[in-house]
């Protein structure tokens, strides 16, 4: 028993050793912790500039955790993080949240994402459609309705179409129903669904009657077993005729409806310490070129330029009145509408 | 005679092909262990290093690590013994020694509870932690609030283990202890638990096996994922395995799914590290009750 208790106050102790070892401070007055959480989406931005701006303050420790949009919002409204990643911009629901904690904030968009259409190699006929089209396909009422591809375009093959879309919780489900079929949460149900896009890649890749979406992203690393579907919104003014979704198209806003900004939002009272200070000021800089480091679309260069005065500035609200998803806008002109209404 | 000799054949075929069956069984298992590991390591392998032990996480594949989620899994679990082992094995003193020689309603009514709330989903106390440990003890996201957590998850586990453990010590030892004079706690002390020791072990391990894989409730209460930092006491905020590699296999880059792969081939060498601990502890102890 004896040495049992040696053994084990020994292990503690080692333990307790390996806390305590703590980084060399370095000859820079920046310190304190930045803590994020958020939008899983926009981690991999966040984790991007969190690793550059460690390496340029290493006394600063910066946070990052994946609750989600909705859950980081939960916590960033209670006051507990500084900065949420958001897939979305807030809801009147997370506003309210936030003025009853008396939490202050600041909206800024920090890069594109686009959601991918897509089908089986082997499927020759579906080259486009339209988004009349995907909201017969994806609205409630087509469930037990639209099940073959000739139901859709008379010319198709009278073949079976298997539904493989974003999960019910994700805010790329949110802003697809919103986008598509009219209304944020509304679609059918008999479709195969994961949070995790990466089982959609899967799903879609091994059915050759398969109709899917899912992040642009997981399309680029998945290239050889995907094909795309190009979309038209029947609307000339933002191009015209089917559009195929890549970094050009989702950032200057012709691959509609499917682009959509993604943003963080940074407490007020948290901006007036240098620490998240500069690390917000890091993040719009180093923005343009760390997003497509790690696969999405940057805004353009005069958005994040904007962004930053805004930050600057500490103009808070929602630039979208609190509406959550919303399609078809142009980050840029927003920024400057509101710039200028307030000079 | 002759119809007794043709039933003792059957007898013995039946026996060869339970037997079998019993080795077929355990084949399949431990064919399906092999196999998950022999994938794990094809995928994980290239990736498998004493950087990608030591470093931090990173944007780029190649260069990324698993070092604060390596030392938070190993910080976190003891912290959980340390909690959850001496309460699940007093509850369990408590039931079988003092409260079953009354045998009240109210130790049946907790005996059912505890029961129950071994089966409750782990998201649960994920909830439960965030709700009293991390907001109303206002602990934060911090190394103590997660091993608080875990260590409830366990306990019931370990509760019911340690139970049946001294549930097995027999009566007639108790009584020749008591028969010579011992108190009940000297009796609990020096015949009962150590007989029972190595049953408890058991329990404790299978139950630690549960909570080194737990990620829901860790998510829950706000572990993090990108944490590039060592954690630093109980108040430090951390990260554990299983978080890192759920996040490395969601990314779309098939070299991160590598990394989540190679992480998976250090988690479970040292689930395996863990239980030999512990079967080495309760071979220690049987051999000294012989």
């Amino acid at each position: 028993m004896r040495t049992t208790i040696q053994l084990l106050i020994f292990v503690s102790a080692l333990a307790l050793l390996g806390c305590g070892r703590s980084r060399e401070d370095a000859l820079e007055g920046l310190s304190g912790t930045v803590k994020v959480d958020g939008s899983s989406t926009v981690y991999p931005i966040t984790e991007a500039v969190a690793e550059e701006f460690q390496r340029e303050h290493p006394n600063v420790r910066v946070t990052v955790g994946i609750s989600g949009t909705g859950g980081g919002f939960q916590k960033f409204t209670r006051g507990e993080t500084d900065i949420n990643d958001a897939s979305r911009p807030i809801k009147a629901s997370e506003i309210a949240a936030a003025e009853q904690n008396k939490i202050e904030f600041i909206e800024l968009p920090v890069a594109y994402d686009g959601i991918a259409v897509v089908v089986h190699p082997k499927n020759t006929w579906a080259q486009s459609l339209t988004v009349a089209e995907l909201k017969r396909i994806w609205e409630p009422a087509a469930q037990g309705n639209i099940t073959r591809w000739n139901q859709i375009r008379y010319e198709w093959p009278s073949r079976e179409i298997h539904l493989f879309g974003a999960g019910v919780d994700s805010g790329t489900y949110d802003y697809f129903t919103e986008a598509i079929v009219g209304e944020e949460g509304s679609s059918r149900g008999d479709f195969t669904s994961s949070e995790d896009d990466n089982v959609l890649v899967q799903g879609v890749a091994q059915d050759e009657n398969a109709l899917g979406f899912f992040g642009y992203a997981y399309y680029e690393e998945n290239k050889d077993k995907l094909k795309l579907v190009a979309l038209d919104d029947e609307n000339p003014k933002d191009g015209e005729g089917p559009i195929h979704p890549a970094p050009e198209t989702i950032s200057n806003g012709t691959y509609q409806p499917l682009s959509r900004p993604i943003f963080i939002y940074v407490k007020r009272d948290a901006a007036e310490r240098p620490e998240v200070q500069r690390f917000i000021e890091f993040y719009l800089q180093n923005a343009p070129m760390l997003v497509r480091e790690v696969g999405y679309v940057p805004l353009p260069e005069r958005a994040y330029q904007l962004a930053l005065e805004r930050f600057q500035k500490r103009q808070k609200g929602s630039m979208f009145a609190a509406g959550g998803s919303q399609v078809g806008v142009s980050i840029e002109e927003l920024l400057r509408k509101e710039s200028g209404e307030r000079e | 005679m002759k119809v007794r000799r043709a039933a003792s054949w059957i007898q013995i075929w039946k026996e060869l092909i339970f037997q079998a069956v019993c080795l077929l069984i355990l084949m399949a298992s431990l064919i399906a262990l092999v196999a998950l590991l022999a994938d794990v390591y094809a995928d994980g392998f290239s990736r498998l290093s004493w950087d990608f032990v030591t470093g931090f996480p990173s944007r780029f594949p190649h260069r990324a690590g698993i070092l604060p989620a390596l030392l938070g899994t190993i910080y976190i679990m003891l912290l959980t013994v340390l909690l959850a082992f001496p309460v699940g094995v007093g509850a369990a003193i408590y039931f079988e020694e003092y409260a079953s020689v009354e045998h009240t309603r109210f130790s049946q009514l907790v005996e059912i509870n505890i029961a129950n709330l071994a089966a409750v989903p782990s998201i649960i106390y994920g909830l439960l932690g965030l709700a009293i440990f991390v907001r109303m003890l206002s602990l934060g996201q911090s190394l103590l609030a997660g091993a608080l957590t875990l260590a409830l998850l366990v306990l019931p586990v370990i509760i019911i283990a340690s139970r049946e453990a001294l549930r097995a010590v027999p009566a007639s030892l108790r009584e020749a202890s008591f028969a010579l004079g011992a108190t009940r706690w000297q009796t609990i002390r020096r015949q009962v638990l150590p007989l029972a020791f190595p049953g408890i072990l058991t329990g404790t391990i299978l139950a630690l096996s549960r909570a080194i894989g737990e990620t829901a409730p860790l998510i829950t209460i706000g572990a993090l994922t990108y944490v590039a930092f060592i954690p630093e006491g109980l108040f430090s905020p951390f990260t554990v395995l299983p978080i890192q590699i759920f996040n490395w296999i969601s990314r779309p880059q098939a070299e991160f799914h590598a990394n989540a792969a190679a992480a998976i081939g250090v988690l479970l060498p040292l689930l395996f590290l863990m239980n030999g601990g512990a079967i080495w502890l309760r071979n220690r102890f049987q051999k000294r009750l012989r």
